[in-house]
């Protein structure tokens, strides 16, 4: 058995959304180059709707592949649905992730909520601190 | 296109092995402990074999204990050797950091049991000295235990002078040859080994075969009790097919051992240059004293699993020291131990070449790794801050 699903692969080899948003209305990043991965995304909001989503990620295949499916699953969608994506959701989508690999899925979810909560800081929106765990409370590193 | 760069993990068979262990299935089957005529020519290729093995190694044929491969040869090694230290009241072994598994493990289990390892710095070149496993030696030293050539780096260890400062203070030296039989040059007597493991499916052998050798005289622990095979050191009905492939395959890789490594040398030459002209990215070990097919670099900003993906879609089979491809949280303690960040280690590359690596494969390899590398950068944060300067470069 191959150590990725084939949707997995697809999104690693080809991954969606991959790119900078230079003016972007929210930016997150979380990992660490320490425990070998990092994902940054660049959220583009237009009346309270993801208009546009890009990322960046240094990482395993699962990671990229993660991070690409996370931004597939929130492209066009409003900011309260974003705020809703699981870990569990991303893992589905890609037909399943080794379980080493999970922690993937948990960051892309990080990333996505890190960038959200940039988006509301800037422009003043209050918001409830306990939607957004930590890097730290993945568990994956004790960095 | 499918080039194999895996070679250090393992090696495809040779014709020689295949065909030497093929009239041992189904013609010479017998067990060679058996009294019978069957039994009895399975155990003339037993002994024919050992023979054989020790020529190439420089020891007698009772010397060699034919094991279940590399890891088994070491943990017998050093069992044996702590079991004879403790009984002199000597609980400590003298190692290196960044040696394989199958070495450290066993000693991690021995410090458990109240020995005390002393593991040595490796410096950053991926060698360690004589002088330094001089000065660890202390009067309660029972074993030195130093591997002939890294499975990662490659890097060549000075062999016979360590052996040397061994047998002048009196203290057993083991080394872990996996790497290096069949590709290096290996004399127990000249280098002052006592103890040596290999692993014959490093050197176009069957997989799951192996030998220890042991001087005259060293008494050993078993590991495995039971029949009375091997001189009753190691029990179980000897693996005749691969046991003769193995012999086989060491043969046929000591006899042209200079002109393997030779061409070999150069080829990994070949594609180190090619490599280095990818900016950022370093090579790991030393240049000259390491494997003639052993290629390992770090590249910043990239991360070694999605390389190795990426590469395999291009037909190149290599392996990384990430963390992600080792399943552990940290990279590879081979790169941590040579003073690798993190952060670079991640990002490494092992290529190991073979006899049957053409320069046209070497070409094709250098423009794969530098297109993936250059790909996986520009969708790499790490690599954006780097450039930017929010991040400082490590290497060149």
């Amino acid at each position: 058995m191959a150590l990725y699903s084939d949707k997995v692969m697809d999104h690693f080899r080809n991954p969606r959304n991959v790119g900078v948003i230079e003016d972007a209305d929210g930016v997150g990043e979380v990992g660490n180059a320490k425990c070998g991965d990092i994902m940054k995304i660049y959220l583009k909001i237009d009346n309270d709707v993801i208009s546009d989503v890009k990322f960046e990620t240094f990482g395993c295949g699962s990671a990229i592949a993660s991070s690409s499916m996370a931004t597939e699953l929130i492209k066009g969608k409003p900011v309260s649905e974003a705020m809703e994506l699981t870990n569990k959701a991303v893992a589905e989508a890609l037909d399943g992730l080794p379980a080493h690999k999970l922690h993937c899925s948990v960051l892309a979810e990080q990333a996505i909520k890190a960038a959200l909560k940039d988006y509301y800081d800037k422009n003043g929106i209050a918001y409830d601190e306990s939607q957004f765990p930590d890097c730290a409370s993945c568990g994956h590193c004790d960095v | 296109m499918q080039i194999y760069a895996d070679n250090a993990a393992t090696t495809k068979m040779s014709r020689t092995a295949v065909e030497a262990m093929l009239p041992y299935m189904e013609e010479i089957y017998g067990n060679p402990s058996s009294l019978h005529s069957v039994g009895q020519k399975a155990n003339e290729a037993l002994a024919d074999a050992r023979k054989r093995m020790a020529a190439c190694l420089g020891c007698e044929a009772r010397e060699i204990i034919f094991t279940s491969g590399g890891s088994e040869a070491d943990n017998h090694a050093i069992t044996s050797a702590a079991r004879l230290g403790e009984k002199q009241g000597k609980k400590h072994i003298i190692s290196t950091a960044f040696e394989h598994h199958a070495v450290l493990h066993t000693l991690k289990r021995l410090e458990k049991e109240g020995f005390e390892i002393t593991l040595l710095d490796v410096h950053e070149d991926g060698l360690v000295t004589a002088k330094q496993v001089s000065d660890a030696i202390r009067p309660d030293t029972c074993l030195v235990t130093v591997m002939y050539a890294n499975n990662e780096i490659g890097t060549i260890q000075p062999i016979e002078e360590i052996g040397a400062v061994c047998r002048e203070k009196g203290v057993l030296f083991h080394t872990d040859a996996v790497q290096a039989a069949g590709h290096l040059h290996i004399d127990v007597q000249a280098q002052n080994i006592d103890m040596l493991s290999l692993s014959a499916h490093k050197f176009h052998g069957p997989k799951g075969i192996g030998a220890l050798y042991a001087k005259r005289g060293i008494r050993l622990t078993n590991l495995i009790e039971g029949g009375a095979q091997e001189q009753g050191r190691r029990a179980g009905t000897e693996n005749i097919p691969a046991i003769m492939g193995m012999a086989a395959a060491l043969e046929e890789a000591c006899a042209h051992i200079d002109e393997n490594a030779a061409r070999v040398s150069a080829l990994r030459d070949r594609l180190i240059a090619g490599l280095s002209e990818i900016p950022h990215g370093v090579l790991n070990g030393d240049a000259v004293r390491r494997l003639p097919g052993n290629v390992n670099f770090c590249f910043e900003g990239i991360e070694g699993e999605s390389l190795l993906l990426l590469l395999d879609d291009k037909g190149v089979c290599a392996s990384s020291g990430s963390a992600c491809t080792s399943g552990s949280l940290d990279p590879s303690h081979v790169l941590l131990a040579i003073g690798r960040p993190h952060e670079i280690a991640h990002g490494s590359l092992r290529l190991t070449l073979s006899e049957e690596t053409t320069a046209e494969e070497v070409d094709y390899m250098i423009r794969a790794v530098s297109d993936v590398v250059e790909y996986l950068r520009s969708m790499s944060p790490v690599w954006r801050d780097l450039t930017d300067g929010r991040r400082s470069f490590v290497t060149k």
